[in-house]
């Protein structure tokens, strides 16, 4: 039996060819198979593996292949298959981790590794501002205005526009509850206290967390994917001087000032449900309010806050100086930096409420 | 030239790479003497930017020495080691501009830090730097500006810009079109011939090594550690090893 092949086959045409080739198996059964490539005008490397498919079948059929007509530019294609490497089985990469235990064990390490180097970059940090504290001409401080803008003044938006709502809704939700009672006039105190002494200080930090942290960790990940970080070693800068430290420092200066800004915004929220809603007077309402806050309560909320700059932009860098490889490290960096720094928020939050209870 | 009763300016010994578990290369030893213009060589993923890393101490190795100068950088402490960086320059592979610093202020970075010259003395460096790589003018451009070759030779100022006595350049002509990697290799004969500033340079562009290398240094990362050692032209003939053979002769003999 002959099979002409003619024209192209290409790999946008041989498709068909293969179906064909397959009917040809299925409904005849010749003794001998030639193919005639004469008027074969063009292949390319698919077309060439089809052929070598055409020929695989009929191997098994134990039938003798024959080419005729076979040019030399079909032959040099047909020859750029490696047959040994059609047969060649893949080669299973070796897995690691499989079993949950094995998991677990590998995540509590990973978690003690993770609390060393967070820990031992702390006490990097801490010894670092101490210097630079002892030596103001080394801190960068055009560096520090710069991150005061970047984190503080850019933030004011944002920041004013959650406080507000806050200060709203917690007037709000709390006014539907108040008013069954008659208490409507405190909700002044209610929002005044909630606002100054947890929500101000822990909704701005979140908020710089989420704006400002993550993008020291994606500036200093960038900067080690792209070997800035060790040409600055090499120049015999500190890293953590040069880079972290500006960071920290415009951090803590600006996230207690941002703090207050929320505060007021928030207790504005309140007045507004207060004055339109509640039939309280403007006077009423301010006169309730610095009433029931304490200057102690104050303080003790930019210290808070203070530490949570700290908090922040250390995670921050401390993540950026952990890259190392590509671009998805940085991002993997960016994440870690606002996750940590929650959960850093939270824990020393929670660490404040209780040492401030028994002070 | 003969370099071997030369005084050595870096002593590498029994060296171990290595990152965690991971061994790149053992047992590594060398010297380079004042005014050398050495070439390390080999292929992809030998170890060659591992090793220069740990010539520039930025990691520190479990074993060995390097030896800088006299100063083993391998257990100095963090200010004897800033001291000799003051004399090395690095020309890393991907430039390492500081991205958010125009080209003056780069330049200028070790300049201020280390030194109490005058800021328009400062400025006068800067420009002549500027002008030893064909790039004056640029003072207030920023990395992101400038093409890849012109960043490639913003960095070469910025290492030499405490006139170092010892240079380093990690793939210095990667990416470069022939014309302005021609340029590199003259500027890089210059720095080591007229400044007599002794050169490192890893690459595996053969051009480069012939055009300007002294003694070459060659890896392999099946070896983990130096196969072959000799002038350009010697490790060409070198008929004992066959990956040097064809590392030097671009091309693949195919062995049994």
């Amino acid at each position: 039996m002959t099979v002409t092949i003619s024209g192209r086959l290409s790999i946008s045409s041989v498709r068909s060819f293969l179906a064909d080739t397959k009917t040809l198996f299925d409904t005849a059964s010749p003794s001998a198979l030639t193919v005639d490539v004469t008027d074969l005008k063009s292949i390319d490397s698919a077309g060439a593996l089809a052929m070598l498919e055409l020929e695989e079948r009929a191997r098994k059929a134990s039938l003798p292949v024959s080419y005729t007509g076979m040019s030399h530019e079909v032959r040099s294609v047909m020859d750029l298959i490696d047959r040994k490497a059609l047969a060649h089985p893949p080669i299973h990469p070796e897995k690691t981790v499989s079993s949950f235990f094995e998991g677990v064990g590998e995540g509590c390490v990973d978690l003690y590794r993770d609390f060393v180097a967070v820990m031992t970059f702390l006490g990097d940090l801490i010894i670092t501002l101490g210097r630079s504290f002892a030596h103001p001409r080394s801190v960068r401080w055009s560096e520090v205005t710069f991150y005061m803008k970047k984190a503080g003044i850019e933030a004011l938006p944002i920041v004013g526009l959650i406080s507000v709502l806050i200060g709203l809704i917690i007037a709000f939700m709390s006014s539907l509850q108040l008013k069954q009672f008659g208490a409507n006039m405190y909700v002044a105190a209610l929002v005044g206290i909630s606002i100054v002494k947890e929500l101000g200080p822990m909704m701005t930090a979140i908020i710089v967390a989420g704006r400002s942290g993550s993008a020291f960790a994606a500036e200093i990940g960038t900067m080690m994917v792209n070997e800035e970080v060790d040409a600055l070693v090499t120049m015999g800068f500190n890293p953590i001087q040069f880079l972290a430290v500006p960071k920290v420092m415009a951090a803590m200066v600006v996230v207690p000032l941002l703090t207050l800004y929320a505060m007021m915004f928030g207790i504005l929220g309140g007045l507004v449900v207060g004055v339109t809603g509640l039939d309280l007077t403007l006077y009423t309402y301010l006169n309730q309010t610095f009433e029931n806050i304490h200057l102690r309560d104050l303080i003790t909320s930019l210290v808070k806050s203070g530490v949570f700059a700290a908090l922040i932009a250390g995670i921050g860098c401390q993540r950026g100086f952990q890259v190392s490889g590509g671009a998805e490290a940085v991002g993997e960096a960016t994440t870690s930096a606002v996750v940590s720094a929650i959960f850093l928020i939270v824990a020393a939050d929670s660490a404040f409420a209780v040492v401030l209870h028994y002070l | 030239m003969e370099y071997n009763n030369r005084e050595p300016v870096i002593v590498v010994e029994n060296l171990l790479a290595a990152y965690d578990e991971n061994v790149i290369l053992r047992d590594v030893s060398f010297r380079v003497a004042r005014g050398e213009l050495l070439a390390i060589v080999g292929g992809s993923g030998c170890g060659k930017s591992t090793l220069l890393k740990y010539m520039i101490g930025l990691y520190r190795a479990r074993r060995g020495r390097v030896v800088i100068n006299g100063v083993d950088i391998m257990s100095a402490d963090e200010d004897i080691l800033n001291q000799q960086r003051l004399g090395i320059g690095v020309l890393f592979q991907s430039n390492a501009l500081i991205g958010s610093m125009t080209l003056a202020e780069n330049i200028s970075l070790p300049l201020k830090e280390h030194t109490d010259l005058e800021p328009e003395f400062i400025s006068r460096i800067v420009r002549m730097k500027l002008g030893m790589v064909h790039l004056a003018g640029y003072e207030n451009h920023q990395p992101s500006e400038l093409s890849g070759g012109m960043k490639k030779r913003a960095g070469f100022a910025r290492a030499m810009a405490m006139d170092p006595t010892i240079l380093f350049f990690d793939e210095p002509s990667a990416g470069l079109d022939p014309v302005t990697a021609a340029e590199l290799y003259e500027l890089i004969q210059s720095m080591n011939r007229d400044m007599r500033t002794t050169i490192i340079i890893v690459t595996h562009d053969l051009n480069l090594v012939f055009a300007v290398a002294d003694r070459v240094i060659m890896l392999d990362a099946e070896k983990q550690g130096i196969i072959a050692e000799g002038s350009p032209l010697a490790l060409r003939e070198w008929e004992d090893d066959h990956r040097v053979y064809d590392f030097f002769n671009r091309r693949k003999t195919r062995h049994p």
